[in-house]
């Protein structure tokens, strides 16, 4: 009920019937109150106080102010080297020393007034549109500022909602491709549902000389910004920004809000949390609840809010669902969720069992033979083996381990230079036949993986093996069929 | 203070008196404490031969700007010839400058008025105003490039056969807190003229008409048209983007401003060697 003066007020003043709302319920759509309303019920500014500002994934507290103030916000521009993937560093230009910026958070009619500053070591001109702003340039001609110098203006929050903020200045792309984005929530005179957690989370996406990974310092690709052809996708500005001991926490039974914006500069987002369905969704900052959404649209330079309980621990996979960028870009972020586990809601796995598409019949024939059938001469010559096994690895390997055997960081093991693959030729023979789970190091990184039992002839094994040992820098003697075939039998089928 | 103390003089002047001269006089100095320090002269002057700027934003129906043939310095001005431009003016000194005529920010690297950083003769002197640049160049019988002409010797080819634009994003992608490298570190072109990219930003003549009209003091709209997706808006080459980050440096900047990574070079139309 914390919320509900202001409420009762306006529906004092503007003589209109409200349903009371339970702040627990995340999904009862506030009461709409019309623009006019919320704009020319003209709130007198009082007061004056500075800004909370934080940095991502965390979000100011709500605003318990019943009335419009004065609010203070600065911000200062600093552009700096910084690790955008594990050994790969960047040049980012932030608001705030982090990608995306400060969170601003305001309530509707209040007076802002910002001051934006340019740290003297910088070597851009940098300023700031607020899309919050109602205005010329959303305030870009009135903050532009030389590297050493600041300056102020004011606006009035005329518009509740969800609001991208961005760097304005020519060439404007490359700005906010450097990072020059965060998101300012104009609060609703009622404030926000009450929620346990709030969180913010902002993509974007990344042009680099090199290509995804590519060590050392990589700087600005102008041409791949232009074609749109991001090296990465990312939430929070890196590579793991919200993984691992990054990765944000709630608990079971708690409701969640993730403020997430977009800054682009060229690609929408198809945002998506696995395991999760959103409650309710304020599609693009604004008003309207929407509820029960699997996947919500973010354009470049627009937000949504998103809010959902939380009923069954898990790892809950942040996303875009456009999914390559989350294969091969790094658009990932882990919401990890402890508590009890509700059977009901959700089982895990219940049963186990082989599948035959062929019918139980066919269960006794012994794998050998299927070996034996498709047998092939045993005496290929090892350029042979490169040839065919090259093919074999390109039209099923590669999926996962990458066309140059780099594997994928977190996922999938490389196999180019990889110590664990060279070490043991039965066990990698072994490993194809038969498939992989649990934990192995590899090059001293832990993977925890699946890797499934390829149905493949002794033949092919012995060409796909020494394929890939012989690739990307691995050397290696010629792996037979004879050889694989006494892997095999060591396997029982 | 006494600028201060002018400015008020004109205001008044002009409510009771006959208006004043228009002239902006600068102070006057107090008695020269006339310093010895060594010139290392004004730098060596390259000719540029009679050649077009295409502008970043042409004038309807514009193509090209001619520009005649004049000469520019082969580097930036260094920090050694400053010292010897402010030992010979005082008022330039970092201690007596107006704050009309140079930001807080002026010389902020020189440990005292006459103390430039280490290194003086070999690198760049950055956190100059405008006002000071042409200042100084004045006082080495030079003058300020104009924006046509220091984009025409820009966009000559590198002598190196290297792309320019490039240079400018690797320069930018580096950390900027170091402070700026040694003169020749930067690109150096056909004519021989040295780190017109990569090393620092440069003064302009006219660096407040960079959007074709009006000054860098005014919200006029041609300015406005600079940012965000209007700044594509009537650009011959919306793809240069070393180009939009000049234009974008020089709109951002007003005369009394310096910023660290800021500098300058003199030109001429006395063209060495010609009669």
């Amino acid at each position: 009920m914390v919320n509900a003066w202001p409420l009762l007020a306006l529906a004092a003043l503007t003589g209109i019937t409200l349903f009371v709302r339970r702040n627990s319920d995340i999904t009862t759509p506030p009461p709409a109150a019309s623009k006019l309303a919320a704009t020319t019920a003209a709130d007198p500014v009082t007061g004056e106080e500075t800004a909370v500002l934080t940095a991502p994934p965390m979000v100011p507290p709500p605003i318990t102010r019943k009335h419009a103030t004065k609010v203070k916000v600065a911000l200062e521009v600093k552009e700096f080297l910084a690790p955008i993937a594990d050994g790969v560093d960047y040049t980012f230009w932030t608001f705030g020393g982090s990608v995306p910026g400060s969170f601003i958070r305001v309530r509707e009619g209040d007076l802002v007034e910002f001051t934006l500053k340019n740290h003297p070591d910088n070597r851009m001109p940098h300023n700031i549109d607020l899309h919050a702003v109602t205005g010329q340039g959303g305030g870009a001609a009135a903050s532009f500022v030389a590297p050493g110098h600041s300056a102020t203006f004011s606006f009035q929050c005329l518009n509740r909602g969800l609001y991208v903020y961005h760097c304005a200045t020519a060439p404007v792309g490359m700005h906010i491709a450097n990072g020059m984005y965060g998101l300012i929530l104009v609060e609703p005179k009622e404030g926000l549902p009450k929620v346990d957690r709030e969180f913010y989370i902002c993509q974007g996406d990344f042009y680099t000389e090199g290509a995804y990974g590519q060590a050392g310092h990589q700087q600005f690709s102008m041409e791949k910004a232009i074609k749109e052809e991001p090296d990465y996708v990312l939430f929070n500005g890196r590579v793991g920004a919200l993984t691992g001991d990054q990765a944000i926490t709630a608990k079971v039974g708690e409701t969640v809000r993730l403020y997430v914006g977009n800054g682009g500069p060229n690609l929408v987002s198809s945002f998506h949390v696995i395991g999760e369905i959103f409650d309710a969704v304020m599609a693009e900052g604004g008003d309207q609840r929407t509820n029960n959404v699997q996947t919500t649209l973010i354009p470049a330079g627009g937000s949504a809010i998103v809010e959902f309980k939380l009923d069954v621990p898990a790892n809950y996979i942040l996303v875009d669902h456009a999914i390559f960028r989350t294969f091969n870009k790094g658009a990932l972020g882990i919401l990890k969720v402890e508590g009890k586990e509700d059977a009901l809601v959700y089982s895990g796995r219940q049963q186990e069992g082989i599948y035959h598409p062929e019918g139980g019949a066919l269960q006794t024939l012994p794998r050998g033979d299927n070996a034996k059938i498709a047998a092939a001469p045993a005496d290929r010559s090892k350029e042979e083996r490169l040839q065919l096994g090259k093919r074999m690895f390109e039209s099923i390997c590669f999926a996962c381990h990458q066309k140059e055997g780099q594997g994928v960081p977190n996922a999938f093991p490389p196999l180019a230079k990889s110590d664990y693959l060279m070490a043991d030729r039965a066990r990698a023979i072994r490993t194809v036949l038969s498939g992989q789970q649990g934990k192995i190091t590899v090059n001293g990184v832990e993977y925890n993986g699946v890797m499934p039992a390829q149905n493949l002839t002794d033949d092919e094994v012995a060409n796909v093996i020494t394929s890939v040992m012989n690739s990307w820098g691995n050397q290696a003697d010629m792996v037979t069929s004879t050889e694989v075939a006494k892997v095999r039998a060591t396997l029982g089928h | 203070m006494r600028h201060t103390a002018w400015l008020c003089a004109v205001v008044v002047g002009c409510g009771a008196e006959p208006p004043q001269p228009a002239s902006i006089p600068i102070p006057t100095p107090a008695p020269a404490e006339s310093a010895q320090v060594d010139d290392p002269g004004p730098t060596i002057l390259v000719a540029v031969p009679a050649s077009e700027y295409r502008p970043l934003f042409p004038s309807k129906g514009q193509t090209a700007v001619a520009v005649a043939p004049f000469a520019l310095e082969r580097t930036p001005v260094t920090h050694a010839q400053f010292l010897a431009f402010v030992a010979a003016m005082p008022e330039w000194r970092r201690s007596r400058v107006p704050s009309l005529f140079a930001d807080s920010g002026y010389l902020a690297d020189w440990a005292e008025d006459l103390s430039p950083p280490p290194d003086a003769t070999e690198r760049p002197v950055t956190a100059v105003s405008w006002f000071a640049a042409r200042a100084y160049a004045r006082w080495r019988g030079r003058r300020l490039p104009t924006l046509a002409e220091w984009e025409a010797a820009a966009q000559l080819p590198l002598a190196d056969g290297g792309n320019a634009a490039r240079a400018v994003l690797a320069w930018y992608a580096k950390p900027a807190s170091s402070g700026p490298q040694r003169l020749g570190t930067g690109t150096r072109n056909v004519l021989g003229i040295a780190d017109l990219h990569g090393l620092v930003w440069e003064w302009v003549l006219d660096f407040g008409g960079a959007m074709v009209t009006g000054d860098a003091r005014s919200d006029s709209d041609l300015q406005r048209s600079l940012f965000c997706g209007a700044g594509a808006v009537g650009s011959a080459r919306p793809d240069d983007y070393a180009a939009f980050m000049r234009m974008a440096m020089r709109s951002s900047l007003h005369g009394r401003n310096s910023t660290k990574t800021l500098g300058f070079r003199c030109a001429t139309d006395q063209i060495p060697g010609a009669r």
